[in-house]
C-alpha cells in the first residue's frame, strides 16, 4: 500500500486526466455519435424493411385468401346457377310434356268427338240408305207384285234371303 | 492506393521492435550468473516504472560504458514558476540537471530538487528521500503514449465516422473490424446492465475507456516496454471516473437504496447505511486494483519468466522457459482485452445501479 502511495504520480494522473476527458469529448463529437447514429438508422433501416416485408407477406396471405374466398363464391354461384339452370330445364320439360299433354288430350278428345260425329253420321248415312234400300225394295217389291205375284213373292223371298245373306 | 502507404508505418514499426528485442537479448549474453539474476530483478522494476526518456533499449558498450538507445522527452515542472527543458539533461539519471539556477536530480524515476551541481538526495530510515519534490508534469514515456493512443484512436474512429458517411451506411476498412466491437460494447455491456432506456448517454465514456485500457493494455505487450495500467496513477484517473458519472447519475432511488434501504426493519437500515456508503468507494477502489495488479502482475510474471530464458545455461531449460513465456504472452494478449471488458462490464454495472427505477418500492 505504501508503495502505491509513493508510485503514485501527480503529473501522470493530471495528463491522463486531461487526455481522457479530452479523448471522450472529441470521440463524443467525431466518432461515437455518428457511428452509433449510423447503426442505429441502418437497424431501424433493416427493421423496417422486414416490417414492411412481414406486412406485405400478411397483405399476400390476406389477398390469397380473398382470392380463396371469390373462387369459393363464383364456385357456389356457378354451382347455384346450374342448379337453377336445371330447375328450368326440368320445369320446362315439365311444362311442355304438361301442355303436349294437354294438347294432346285435346287433341284426343277433339279426335273422339270427330269420330263420334262421323259415326253419328255414318249411322245417320246408314239409316238413309237403309231407308232408301228399303224403299227401293219395298218399290221393287211392290212392282213385281203388281207384275207377277208369283215372282213377286219369289222376288221378296230371295231378297229377304240376300238381306240375310247379308 | 492509399491503404498501400498507410501500412509502411505499420511494418517499419515492426521491424522496429524486431530490432529492439534482439538488442534486449544481445545486452544479457556474455555476463556472470549471479550478477545477472540482480542485473534481471532491477531491469523488471525499471521497466515498471516510469522515465523520462523513450528509452528504446539500453546495453553495456564493450568498454564497460551504459549505452541508452532513445529519446529525450520534454520535463514540465513547477517549481516557483514554470520550467521546461529535455529529459537529456539528466542523462539517464546519471547527473544532475541545472535550470535557472535549481538543480533537479532523477531518483528512483521521480524528479527532486538538490542543493547543487554534485547534490545528493538524502534518505531517512526508511530509505525514503527527503528532498523537496518539484510539481512535475512532465511528459514522460507514458504521458507520450498515452498521446500516441489518443492520437491513434482519433485517427481510427474518426476515420470509421467518416466511411459510414461516404459508404452508404456501412463501415470500410478499419470500421469493418471494429463495428462488431463498438456494438458488442453497446448490446453486450451497455445495453443489459444499464437498460434501455439510460444507457445512451454512457455509451461515449464506456467505449472510450474500452478501448483506451485495451489499445494501452497491448502496447504495454509491445518490447517497446511501456506500461500505462500498471501505474496507479492511471488507474486511479479511470476509476475516479467512474466513481463520479455514478455518483452524479445517481438518482433518488439510487441514494434511498444507500441511505434508508427500503424493504428493511429500522435498526438494519441504520447499519446499513455507512456500509453501503462505504460500499460507494470500494466498488471504483476494486477497480482501480483490479486492472493495476492485473497488469502488473502480468508483466512481473512475463518478464521473469523471459528473464530465466539467459539464467538457465542449458538448451531444456531455457527452452521450455521460452514455451512458457510464449504461452504467457498469449495469455497476456487474452488479459488485455478481458481487464478492458471488466472495467467496462463493471462501470456499465454501477451506472446501471445508478440510474436503475424500481416500480415496485417494497419488492425486496
Amino acid at each position: 500500500m505504501e508503495k502505491l502511495f509513493e508510485d503514485f504520480s501527480l503529473g501522470l494522473f493530471f495528463w491522463q486526466a486531461i487526455l481522457f476527458i479530452a479523448l471522450i469529448l472529441l470521440l463524443k463529437k467525431f466518432a461515437w455519435k455518428p457511428i452509433l447514429d449510423s447503426v442505429n438508422e441502418r437497424e431501424e433501416g433493416i427493421k423496417n424493411a422486414l416490417d414492411s416485408a412481414e406486412k406485405a407477406k400478411l397483405e399476400m396471405q390476406n389477398l390469397q385468401a380473398d382470392n380463396q374466398k371469390l373462387l369459393k363464391e363464383a364456385r357456389a354461384e356457378r354451382e347455384t346457377m346450374l342448379k337453377e339452370a336445371r330447375d328450368i330445364k326440368n320445369k320446362m320439360i315439365d311444362d311442355a310434356k304438361g301442355e303436349a299433354q294437354e294438347q294432346a288430350n285435346k287433341m284426343i278428345q277433339q279426335a273422339q268427338g270427330a269420330i263420334e260425329s262421323e259415326k253419328k253420321a255414318a249411322m245417320a248415312e246408314l239409316k238413309n240408305h237403309v231407308a232408301g234400300l228399303s224403299l227401293e225394295i219395298a218399290e221393287k217389291v211392290v212392282r213385281a207384285e203388281l207384275s207377277n205375284k208369283d215372282k213377286q213373292l219369289k222376288l221378296v223371298e230371295t231378297m229377304l234371303d240376300e238381306k240375310s245373306l247379308n | 492506393m492509399r491503404r498501400k502507404i498507410s501500412l509502411k508505418p505499420i511494418t517499419l514499426l515492426l521491424l522496429l521492435i524486431t530490432f529492439v528485442s534482439y538488442g534486449k537479448e544481445q545486452e544479457v549474453h556474455g555476463e556472470p550468473k549471479t550478477d545477472r539474476k540482480t542485473e534481471i530483478k532491477e531491469y523488471i522494476q525499471h521497466h515498471l516504472k516510469d522515465s523520462y526518456d523513450f528509452g528504446l533499449y539500453s546495453y553495456t558498450s564493450d568498454e564497460g560504458e551504459d549505452k541508452h538507445v532513445g529519446f529525450p522527452l520534454p520535463v514540465i515542472l513547477w517549481d516557483n514558476g514554470l520550467k521546461v527543458f529535455s529529459s537529456s539533461k539528466f542523462h539517464h539519471g546519471e547527473s544532475v540537471a541545472e535550470v535557472g539556477g535549481d538543480f533537479y536530480k532523477v531518483h528512483h524515476s521521480k524528479i527532486y530538487k538538490v542543493d547543487g551541481a554534485d547534490g545528493k538526495i538524502l534518505e531517512d530510515d526508511h530509505h525514503h528521500a527527503t528532498n523537496e519534490k518539484p510539481f512535475d508534469f512532465s511528459i514522460t514515456k507514458n504521458v507520450s503514449l498515452i498521446f500516441l493512443v489518443f492520437g491513434i484512436m482519433f485517427f481510427m474512429f474518426s476515420r470509421m465516422a467518416k466511411s459510414y458517411k461516404t459508404n452508404n451506411g456501412m463501415p470500410k476498412g478499419t470500421g469493418r473490424l471494429l463495428e462488431p466491437i463498438v456494438l458488442y460494447v453497446r448490446d453486450d455491456i451497455a445495453r443489459p446492465n444499464i437498460g434501455e432506456k439510460h444507457y445512451k448517454k454512457y455509451m461515449s465514456y464506456l467505449l472510450t475507456v474500452f478501448f483506451f485500457v485495451w489499445i494501452v493494455n497491448l502496447f504495454g505487450l509491445t518490447p517497446i516496454g511501456m506500461n500505462v495500467t500498471n501505474n496507479i496513477a492511471i488507474t486511479l484517473c479511470l476509476a475516479l471516473m467512474t466513481y463520479l458519472i455514478t455518483t452524479f447519475s445517481g438518482n433518488k432511488n439510487y441514494w434511498k437504496h444507500i441511505f434508508w434501504m427500503p424493504g428493511v426493519p429500522w435498526p438494519m437500515k441504520i447499519i446499513l447505511a455507512p456500509i453501503e456508503l462505504l460500499g460507494t468507494i470500494i466498488k471504483p477502489f476494486a477497480l482501480m486494483i483490479r486492472l493495476y495488479a492485473n497488469i502488473t502482475a502480468g508483466h512481473v510474471v512475463l518478464m521473469s519468466i523471459v528473464g530465466m530464458i539467459f539464467l538457465f545455461q542449458n538448451w531444456l531449460g531455457s527452452g521450455l522457459s521460452f514455451l512458457l513465456a510464449f504461452v504467457l504472452a498469449i495469455l497476456e494478449l487474452l488479459v488485455a482485452a478481458l481487464q478492458a471488458y471488466i472495467f467496462t462490464v463493471l462501470s456499465a454495472l454501477y451506472f446501471g445501479m445508478a440510474v436503475e427505477e424500481h416500480d415496485h418500492e417494497e419488492g425486496h
